[in-house]
């Protein structure tokens, strides 16, 4: 034991990633009992209740809308598009790093994945959920949304065009959805089955058993469970480029000065990871602390995290630096106006320097292993980059349409208490769905965790060295 | 420990996968049905009318031409009701005094119009011009079927967008020779795409990226 406990140490001294000292029966006791229990955390009280008020806000604010109409956002002719796609973006873009741990960590066996990775495909179906509302309210009329942006043979013989980016962004976005779904459903499946038979309720037994899906643990359903599971990764690793990359060609088809870049696919990427990372940090420490969960999401995990919203965060900062670079090199005199005025004298200089704040300086103090490991300076710098990353939307989206081609048809644009109550809302959404889901799901993939132990690589070991 | 679930539960699963599939296929067989039926469309639907006028006894059997009342179906984007007076002109002679025919009378004399139910209406946000369409070469039968057969007059096509952008995409299955627009008697040749493409370039009928922007008939 001592041994292989001693082989799972990095040589170069790195933090383990599970505490030692667990056994399979008290980590499944331990991860069961969060759920399977009457004593909920009083900050779960509190973080519902306050999840839950923003959601009746934004229950109000979609009602006033669908009575009143979009004329109650405050974006005009010509920043047609502004909070709802700042949020729809943005919210999308949180969603990636979930699909990130989830699959792409999977493929390359980063085993630090299994402590984060549920919670974070969780956030990513909420985040798909909230970034989904936008479009289809910016529409406002959502029940007719069905015909503007699904393709079936209707009675007008009418189709979406299909050669806009943003019929592509409807079937990106929904095909990233309902995979994400199913890839955490399925790694769902064998800890709803420890749940249906550590419940004491015979309701309780029952529900979680309809959900396990008659789950046994014999040696076939575990071959086909990693078989679904593998493919399922393999599935997602793509969509993890390609649905940012689609969104970001809402933008970088048109010819918008400030839009049009073709640094924008990978730029956008990075900043999705990148704001993902952040969201799951923004969410692991709190979660960690109310749940005393320090065991399994331990400084290494959130070291790891910090490492790679560092990086991309880095990436993010050269699209900055790229997109500066064309707009000078392009020559063209349209482009470098928008430069000049999106980061000096347009309606908006307080954003791009804000953005350069949060994005690019405060991300720096990753740099320095002191502030990687301390709590307080992770959570804020997660904090900065959830706010840099709205704001480069912001930036992207407000500035470059507020002030396009022809100063007669300028005019700022400001947000109206609807636009905030209805983002605020989302936010609510998010942690109403993801503080029900800590509630009732186990938020720690409990058999995985359970493979990370030494024994579970010592067992098989012998065995397939002796082949 | 004991099985929370009977044995046939697995049947119960199994089967339901399928119950779903096959709910879903249903309400999407049901939702395309109800879309196109006559029940939303009002296609061969009665109208109950001041009176029971024939275009089958006016326009098959007396043989009267369809602008002998709708007057303004070449020059407007109206096809035109006729005024009481048009009636009158014949019906001061003929069945001058048929009860059948009282409204009529009782129009005239009271200088009140008959109110005619429209039976072919399209949704206000289409903009229909008939004289475009009756200058082009679309017979009155093309859309409104043979009129010359109806006793009572009924909606002849389902007038959905698909069913106008139907022939706005290939107006060449339907174009027939300007003379021959108000003849109800009138039958497609058996070379009509022939004839249809040679129309369309006598008559100068736009082409289809024209036809079917949507300013075309969405003003």
């Amino acid at each position: 034991m001592d041994v292989s406990q001693k082989d799972k140490q990095d040589p170069l001294g790195a933090l383990p990633i599970i505490t030692p000292g667990y056994s399979y029966v008290s980590i499944t006791d331990k991860l069961t009992a969060l759920v399977l229990t009457k004593n909920t955390p009083t900050a779960w009280f509190v973080f519902m209740a306050v999840g839950f008020t923003l959601l009746m806000g934004l229950m109000v604010s979609l009602g006033y809308l669908l009575m009143k109409g979009i004329g109650i956002w405050g974006n005009n002719i010509p920043v047609g598009w502004a909070f709802d796609i700042i949020n729809f973006v943005w919210w999308i873009g949180i969603g990636h790093a979930g699909t990130l741990i989830s699959a792409i960590l999977l493929l390359f066996k980063q085993d630090w994945r299994t402590s984060i990775n549920r919670f974070a495909e969780a956030m990513t179906l909420f985040a798909v959920a909230c970034a989904m509302l936008f479009p289809l309210f910016h529409t406002g009329r959502p029940w007719l949304a069905v015909y503007w942006l699904l393709p079936y043979p209707n009675v007008m013989g009418l189709w979406p065009n299909f050669r806009s980016p943003l019929i592509w962004d409807v079937f990106a976005v929904s095909t990233y959805g309902s995979v994400s779904l199913l890839f955490w459903y399925i790694g769902l499946i064998p800890d709803l089955a420890t749940f249906r038979d550590k419940a004491a309720k015979p309701i309780v037994k029952k529900i979680y058993g309809v959900l396990a899906m008659g789950w046994r643990g014999s040696a076939r359903h575990w071959y086909r469970y990693e078989t679904a599971y593998l493919i399922l990764a393999g599935l997602s690793t793509p969509l993890v480029l390609s649905v940012h990359t689609v969104v970001s060609f809402d933008f970088a088809v048109s010819n918008l000065p400030g839009w049009h870049a073709t640094i924008f696919p990978p730029y956008f990427v990075a900043g999705a990871v990148y704001a993902g990372f952040a969201m799951v940090l923004t969410l692991a420490i709190p979660l960690r602390a109310i749940y005393k969960l320090h065991d399994f999401i331990t400084m290494r995990h959130l070291e790891n995290m910090a490492k790679v919203t560092l990086v991309t965060g880095l990436i993010v900062v050269y699209g900055y630096v790229c997109e500066a670079f064309f707009g000078w090199y392009s020559g063209n005199l349209y482009e470098r106006e928008m430069l000049r005025l999106r980061m000096f004298d347009g309606y908006y200089p307080w954003a791009y320097p804000a953005l350069l704040v949060c994005n690019f300086l405060v991300p720096q103090l990753l740099w320095i292993k002191k502030f990687r490991r301390n709590i307080a300076v992770l959570f804020t710098v997660a904090m900065f980059v959830n706010v840099g990353m709205w704001l480069e939307r912001f930036v992207i989206i407000v500035t470059s349409l507020s002030q396009d081609f022809l100063p007669s048809s300028w005019a700022p644009y400001s947000p109206t208490r609807w636009d905030f109550m209805t983002f605020f809302g989302t936010i609510g959404l998010f942690t109403t769905l993801m503080f029900l889901f800590v509630r009732i799901l186990p938020m720690i993939s409990i058999f995985e965790m359970r493979t990370l132990l030494p024994e579970a690589s010592t067992k098989s070991k012998p065995e397939g060295e002796a082949h | 420990m004991s099985q929370i679930f009977p044995k046939s539960a697995n049947a119960a699963v199994r089967s339901s996968l399928f119950a779903v599939l096959t709910l879903v296929l249903f309400l999407g067989w049901v939702g395309f049905t109800l879309m196109r039926s006559s029940w939303l469309t009002k296609q061969s639907e009665y109208v109950e009318q001041p009176i029971q006028f024939s275009h089958a006894h006016h326009v098959g059997g007396i043989g009267l031409d369809c602008r002998y009342c709708h007057t303004s179906v070449e020059k407007s984007s109206f096809a035109g009701i006729p005024p009481t007076k048009t009636c009158i002109n014949c019906h001061s002679q003929i069945w001058a005094t048929a009860p059948i025919l009282e409204p009529v009378r009782a129009s005239f004399r009271d200088d009140t119009p008959m109110k005619w139910k429209r039976v072919t209406d399209l949704p206000d946000f289409v903009y229909f011009n008939h004289q475009i369409h009756v200058k082009q070469g679309v017979g009155c039968a093309t859309c409104h079927g043979p009129v010359d057969k109806m006793p009572l007059i009924t909606q002849a096509t389902s007038m959905q967008m698909e069913w106008c952008l139907a022939c706005h995409r290939e107006p060449e299955k339907f174009l027939r020779p300007r003379a021959e627009v108000f003849n109800m008697a009138y039958e497609a040749p058996a070379n009509q795409i022939e004839l249809g493409l040679r129309l369309k370039k006598e008559y100068n009928v736009a082409g289809i990226e024209h036809m079917t922007s949507c300013s075309v008939c969405h003003r």
